[in-house]
């Protein structure tokens, strides 16, 4: 008894160090050294300023700007997560409901039938950066309108920022909605 | 279904069915001492652990001595995990100078990771510094390593003969953790971080948003960690999110490679066994009959995912991509239900999509591959040994029936072997119902429940059973921090890792002692279709049969109750 | 010797039923339905429900009362069928135990004492002590014959009429109390006190209430109870989770769930498969001494058949006569036939029968006057007869060789020894002939392999049975037998050492082995074998160390043994598939009736369209009590056992029993709905 328990703390001791210390320290040093814009977080700077990660959501307002989905924590990335509402949940019916309201207020003249379900329900992380080829073209003639751009244009943006499947199987395809927005602003300053 | 999303699921297994021969017989040479090609690196290694450690590799234990040294580890790492959470305001590394957890919430945690669950009832990246987050990791990497040494002892129990002795705890943890864990986390991490995911130490950024407004960016070694609670099968991710979070799985093929790494060593393991019992037929029997489980379980999930829910119907959208809420566009159906089918089968327990959104039926698949007892596939060791107990319970029905003495693998089954398969499903049984009876007896229970009606019960049952199963996925609704909570799933976390190790060494013990019958035409063969579809009949009766009246009033009342109501 | 059954009861026999009917109220005593958890907690349920009842009676809710009365009444037929089952299974032995106890009238004993004959009680009679029984006498007790020789009817034991020789020496000294000496007298030993002879034996055992379990049974239980446990879990926490969705389902309906749900098919059925497989044993004339050897049977893997008397009928025959080159195969016959004329052994009969048929030779045509006849000796191994100057000798081949040698003549040589090796090889035993200094030729004895038996090792094999033929016979004849008989292995020249040597073998490779029994020398390897079975007219040591004894003497009959305990493991493996089966109906007919009035939607479970709540839950507990029942006599009778290998019995047993037992209660179920609800019961809306 004694004997093991001496042994399960010594071993406990080492190990920790090992996996504790020596692991995260030498993955972190390689990563650091051979990507450092992933181990970074994959920031992106504007004009030398951090405006954000491509990897994570954020919120869009106004008619200008490319609107992502619904986010339960109102992408807040310090604090990632889903509504966790149940398929039968009354609030669940209530918050799509408002969704789509807005969604039709925003982009007068679309008809329910034509919006994707990825901008009426909220994502898994909270952070979602993407959305359906789908629902950024449906926000193409508001964006248009409002950055006084032609909806060919912007339209031609889009479709240039789509993101296929991979390997053309998994996944859905996507549109960076951060990326996206970076792009109109370029189109927007030229 | 659509034809991206079957292949998804069907050229996803197949790269499982491709590795399993290969890293199992890896597994095999590792644990047989057999010459690897890691060898020059990791020999030197090892003796150093044992000469520092004190541990003589030569020298076998009884079972209970195995179960002691087992013990005694996993105490020490729990209360070493509890005493890091509950001080980390004092410990460096902590950039948002988080304080220490409550004693509720940092016993749950510490159990959690200790054993092998990692049921998250804190949110990773809002209340935990780097160092705990690496204290985590230290769990991630030690917790599995006792599931293999129980596989080990189980499988040497049934192998050998008129032995006393299982092997040795140290000598199995320590080959684990150096031929198997630290390489291929390490490799794995690197992976990871090449397909987009952070790994730095450094402070969350803050950033003024293209449209102008702040927001704050959790950062830490993502990578390291998402790479180990995958291939360990631990679950507990870095964000709340877990592997929904953009940095935790950037992207379709982040996510795949890390399904499979999640499934590389519990389906290797399925023929590691095969070697280890000298017929590698048998260990394919049971991979066969995971893989049915496994592959019926996420087609008909991914179906209702994608069949979508009333609430969205009615709201006359184009609901192509099915039910959505809660789940990543650049995933999609097909890869979300995929790996939360694969979390609740292989019990990692982390999830791409928030499984309290599943439509109903979908729901009933995950909540079934928890309620099997994580069977399918399961987490490292203890999943394999608990279809190993249907297995056994199998073949002595099937015994009976071909008029012999039942006898798995030469060892006949008697009647001390039945009693401790028996107690290792009942015990967890009692465990998830009378822990959800009390849960939504209670004004306490109740109060954690985050969903109204047959929902807020599958919210309760997703928990205990997930305690129990030692998966750590949940119903994210619920309100897991409560006091409530916190102990009643941490019981049924302990209960359903230590408490199940007992009968099974004891049985190890019990089937070393035996002489092995040699097979005849007599003998029941455990290698062919017919095993198979006793083994399936078996998990499915058993476990349906358990919790037929209770997933009656949770996903199917939901089910019909909404169909009933007239919705499309 | 005859492997006739006893007859078999008819299954419908009024006496025994009315007395199994009595038997099962009296087991209704909760003591005693407490060694079955199973059934108690049937039991406790019946309880529970009757109180339930009565408090609707009281309460004036007549409707309700009704329904639960109903309810009560059918799980209360669910215990008592149960023990009607068991009662069932007990009386058939009883009957059995009833008709040998008819022998045990006490007798009076001639006892020796101090060389004088004093009459006294049997039931005086103590081990050692020495009996004489003369012609008409009732053998007092067990024992062994010390002196005489004399004929015996033994069919109070055997139910064989015909006559059996007992002799002291030897291994036919055996004899039981209760049988009767119809010719001269012996004076027997006897080897048991009252009470503990083995007609007491038997008829304990037959009787015995406290019958042990075997392991198998010991570990169904268990596998049994902890699925009744589960169930009980699983029906306690139903009404907290329909209590949370709003309307708690009551009593009565738990309790029809829990009952529905334990495996009561296979729970009530257990001990009856038991005892019944014990009887039907017996019904063969061969007496268990435990459970567990039969049990043990039906595992058995290596089986040792002694060639002689088992596989092969006792004698050999003379099948040709084999001359040497420059004698006739005339005067080799004649040799033959004269040698053996005075040979009483089947072999030297048979010699003289081919010479007969084939050569035409008979006794009245020698003058045998004057003829010196010499007998078989063990020291000699030969017989033969000088005659007229003719010295004429047959016996084995290096017998007759060593005696010509010691005449002065030639030594036969290597022709002689390789047509032996010839005749050995095919399985025949040589025996030369040799007149005055010359070697005539060889007589080739061939073994005759009973008919039949080819099939039925065969079939043992296909399940796996490794055969293995014990024979006294050399290593080429053992061969050539064996492969005629076509049994997996053989032991030539076999002596007790290399029996016991050969069983320990096998048992170190983990193999169970059964072996048959009857000489005094079978006695180490017997009580070293797995299953023994002694031969009746064995000795008494021999029987002593058998776990069986087979009281018709047939040592084929090891094979039925095999069988018996096969279909005793099969008959329980089927019943509680099917039992645990049959819950996927129940549930389909259940569940739905509670939890509609909660979820209206969850009337898309009741996939039957049973009429009513009410009525759904009668017809599925009347079905779970009514298949009881039904299968009484398939339990007495065990399933059907035909050898195959085990994956084909398997799959067979699962098709029948095991989605038999998923599909017969959706139609049972369904049916008693429609009946019920036709038959308009009260309480059933």
């Amino acid at each position: 008894m004694l004997q093991q328990s001496k042994i399960a703390i010594r071993m406990l001791l080492l190990f920790t160090l090992v996996c504790g210390v020596a692991y995260p320290s030498v993955v972190t040093g390689l990563a650091q050294g051979l990507f450092p814009r992933q181990a970074g977080g994959s920031l992106v700077r504007r004009h030398g300023h951090l405006v954000g990660s491509t990897l994570i959501g954020q919120r869009f307002r106004g008619p200008n700007w490319f609107h992502g989905r619904p986010s339960a924590v109102g992408y807040d990335a310090a604090a990632s997560g889903p509504s966790n509402y149940g398929p039968t949940s009354p609030a669940l019916r209530k918050e799509l409901a408002a969704n789509l309201a807005k969604v039709l207020r925003e982009n007068p003249g679309v008809r329910p039938a034509q919006v994707p379900v990825d901008l009426v329900t909220s994502s898994g992380s909270g952070l979602d950066p993407d959305l359906s080829p789908g629902a950024a073209l449906l926000q193409v003639p508001r964006v248009a309108r409002a950055n006084h751009l032609s909806a060919a244009a912007v339209r031609g943006l889009v479709l240039r920022q789509v993101r296929g499947r991979w390997l053309g199987i998994f996944g859905e395809p996507h549109v960076n909605v951060l990326r996206l927005n970076l792009a109109l602003d370029g189109l927007r300053g030229r | 279904m659509t034809v991206p999303g079957v292949l998804t699921i069907l050229l996803f297994f197949a790269v499982i069915l491709l590795i399993t021969k290969p890293f199992g017989g890896y597994l095999y040479r590792v644990y047989t001492g057999a010459p690897t090609f890691l060898d020059r690196l990791v020999r030197p290694a090892e003796a150093a652990v044992y000469r520092l450690t004190g541990v003589d590799p030569e020298q076998e234990m009884s079972w209970s001595t195995f179960l002691l040294a087992l013990l005694v580890f996993n105490l020490a790492g729990l209360l070493l995990l509890y005493a890091v959470l509950r001080l980390q305001g004092f410990l460096p590394l902590n950039p948002r100078h988080y304080p220490g957890l409550s004693p509720d919430l940092a016993w749950n945690t510490a159990v959690s990771f200790a054993t092998n669950t990692n049921w998250q009832a804190y949110s990773g990246e809002a209340s935990l510094s780097y160092l705990s987050q690496l204290a985590l990791v230290v769990q991630q990497f030690l917790s599995p390593l006792s599931g293999i040494a129980m596989l080990l002892a189980f499988l040497r129990g049934l192998t050998r003969r008129n032995a006393s002795t299982l092997g040795n705890f140290w000598v199995d943890i320590t080959r684990t953790l150096l031929w198997v864990a630290l390489p291929i986390a390490g490799v794995a991490a690197l992976v990871l971080v090449a397909l987009g995911s952070p790994e730095n130490f450094l402070p969350y950024v803050h950033v003024t948003t293209l449209a102008g407004s702040h927001q704050t960016i959790a950062q830490g070694p993502v990578a390291a960690m998402t790479s180990i609670m995958q291939l360990g099968d631990n679950g507990g991710g870095f964000f709340n999110a877990n592997a929904a979070h953009p940095y935790a799985a950037p992207n379709a093929a982040s996510l795949l490679f890390q399904l499979v790494l999640g499934f590389s060593v519990p389906a290797a393991l399925t023929y590691t066994f095969g070697k280890w019992v000298g017929d590698t037929r048998q260990g394919w029997a049971v991979f066969a009959a995971m893989a049915i489980l496994f592959l019926a379980g996420t087609f008909a999930a991914y179906h209702f995912e994608l069949a979508g829910t009333p609430a969205l119907h009615q709201l006359g959208i184009n609901d192509q991509l099915g039910n959505l809420e809660g789940k990543e566009v650049r995933f999609g159906p097909a890869l979300s239900t995929l790996f939360d089918t694969s979390t609740t089968a292989v019990s990692w327990g982390s999830t791409a999509a928030a499984n309290d959104s599943f439509t109903p039926l979908g729901s009933l698949v995950l909540l079934f591959n928890l309620l099997t007892g994580e069977v399918i596939f399961g987490s490292w060791g203890v999943g394999l040994l608990g279809m190993l107990m249907y297995a056994i319970l199998a073949v002595f029905i099937a015994g009976l029936m071909v008029g012999r003495t039942p006898e798995y693998l030469g060892k006949k089954i008697g009647a001390y072997e039945v009693k401790m398969a028996v107690l290792t499903i009942v015990v967890p049984t009692f465990v998830i119902l009378g822990l959800t009876a009390l849960a939504l007896s209670t004004r306490a229970g109740l109060a954690g429940l985050g969903n109204p009606g047959a929902h807020g019960l599958s919210e309760a049952l997703y928990a205990y059973a997930s305690g129990v199963g030692n998966n750590g996925s949940a119903f994210g609704g619920l309100n897991a921090a409560t006091p409530f909570y916190t102990w009643t799933v941490g019981l049924a976390m302990l209960i359903g890792r230590y408490p199940m190790y007992i009968p099974a060494l004891a049985m190890a013990a019990s089937l070393a002692r035996k002489q092995a019958v040699p097979a005849s035409a007599g003998t029941f063969p455990t290698h062919g279709w017919l095993f198979v579809v006793l083994l399936l009949g078996m998990v499915v009766v058993v476990s349906a049969l358990d919790v037929f009246p209770v997933l009656s009033l949770g996903p199917l009342a939901e089910q019909f109750a909404r169909t009933a109501g007239g919705a499309p | 010797m005859s492997s006739r059954t006893r007859r078999e009861l008819p299954f419908w026999n009024g006496p025994l039923m009315r007395r199994a009917a009595g038997d099962a109220w009296r087991k209704l005593d909760p003591r005693w339905m407490f060694h079955n958890p199973v059934m108690f907690v049937v039991e406790t349920c019946s309880f529970l429900t009757s109180a339930d009842a009565v408090r609707y009676l009281v309460q004036e809710r007549y409707a309700s009362f009704a329904f639960v009365a109903q309810i009560a009444l059918w799980l209360w037929l669910t215990v008592f069928f149960a023990n009607f089952a068991e009662a069932v299974a007990e009386g058939r032995g009883k009957a059995q135990a009833a008709a040998l106890r008819g022998t045990k009238a006490q007798t009076a004993a001639k006892l020796f004492v101090n060389g004088e004959v004093r009459s006294v009680p049997s039931t005086q009679l103590r081990v050692g002590d020495v009996v004489l029984v003369e012609a008409g006498d009732v053998v007092p007790g067990d024992g062994t014959v010390v002196e005489g020789a004399a004929m015996l009817d033994e069919s109070a034991i055997t139910g064989e009429s015909a006559p059996v020789l007992r002799e002291s020496g030897g291994d036919r000294n055996a004899v039981t109390g209760g049988t009767k000496v119809l010719s001269d007298w012996i004076r027997v030993q006897i080897t048991a006190n009252p009470g503990e002879t083995f007609l007491d034996r038997m008829i304990n055992l037959i009787e015995s209430q406290s019958r042990r379990k075997t392991p198998n049974e010991i570990a169904l239980e268990i596998l049994l109870a902890g699925l009744t446990l589960i169930f009980v879990v699983v029906v306690a926490t139903v009404e907290p989770f329909a209590i949370y969705s709003g309307r708690a389902v009551g009593l009565t309906m738990l309790v029809a769930l829990l009952v529905c749900l334990a495996p009561t098919t296979i729970g009530a059925l257990l001990s009856a498969i038991g005892i019944s497989g014990m009887n039907r044993l017996l019904r063969r004339n061969v007496v268990a001494l435990s459970g567990r050897a039969i049990e043990a049977a039906g595992d058995v893997n290596v089986i040792m058949l002694d060639k002689t008397g088992t596989l092969t009928l006792g004698n050999r025959e003379a099948e040709s006569f084999l001359p040497l080159p420059g004698a006739s195969e005339a005067a080799l016959a004649e040799a033959a036939f004269l040698s053996s004329l005075s040979d009483r052994t089947p072999e030297g009969r048979s010699v003289v029968s081919l010479a007969r048929h084939r050569y035409g030779l008979s006794a009245q045509a020698y003058s045998l006057h004057g003829a010196t006849f010499h007998p078989f000796s063990a020291r000699t191994r030969m017989s033969g007869v000088d005659w007229q100057g003719r010295i004429i000798r047959k016996g084995a081949v290096d017998a007759v060789a060593e005696h010509l040698v010691a005449a002065g003549g030639p030594d036969p040589g290597d022709a002689l020894r390789r047509m032996a090796a010839d005749i050995s090889r095919s399985g025949g035993t040589p025996l030369a002939v040799s007149e005055n200094d010359r070697c005539l030729g060889l007589i080739h004895l061939k073994d005759i392999v009973k008919t039949g038996l080819k099939e039925r090792i065969a079939s043992l094999h296909t399940a796996g049975i490794k055969t293995v033929m014990i024979t006294g016979d050399n290593q080429l004849t053992a061969q050539a037998i064996a492969a005629e008989v076509g049994v997996d292995d053989f032991l030539a020249e076999a002596t007790p050492e290399k029996k016991l040597d050969y069983i320990q073998q096998e048992k170190a490779r983990g193999n169970l082995v059964a072996m048959v029994g009857d000489g005094t020398n079978d006695a180490p390897a017997m009580a070293s074998a797995d299953v023994a079975v002694a031969m009746n007219t064995g000795t008494q040591s021999a029987r002593e160390a058998g776990n069986m004894i087979d009281l018709d003497s047939n040592p084929t009959k090891l094979i039925d043994i095999v069988e018996v305990g096969k279909q005793i493991l099969i008959t329980r493996g089927a019943l509680t598939t099917f039992s645990v089966a049959n819950d996927v109906a129940k549930y389909f007919a259940i569940l739905p009736a509670m939890f509609i009035p909660i979820y209206p939607g969850l009337s898309a479970l009741n996939i039957m369209h049973l009429t009513s709540p009410q009525s759904a839950v009668l017809a599925a507990v009347i079905f779970n009590a009514a298949i009881i029942p039904a299968l009484i006599p398939l339990s007495l009778r065990g399933v059907r056992y035909r050898p195959a290998g085990a994956a084909a019995i398997l799959r067979y047993n699962l098709l029948l029993y095991g989605l038999g037992g998923v599909v017969l209660p959706f139609v049972g179920i369904k049916a008693i709905d429609l009946l019920i609800t036709a038959l308009g019961l009260p309480g059933l809306r």
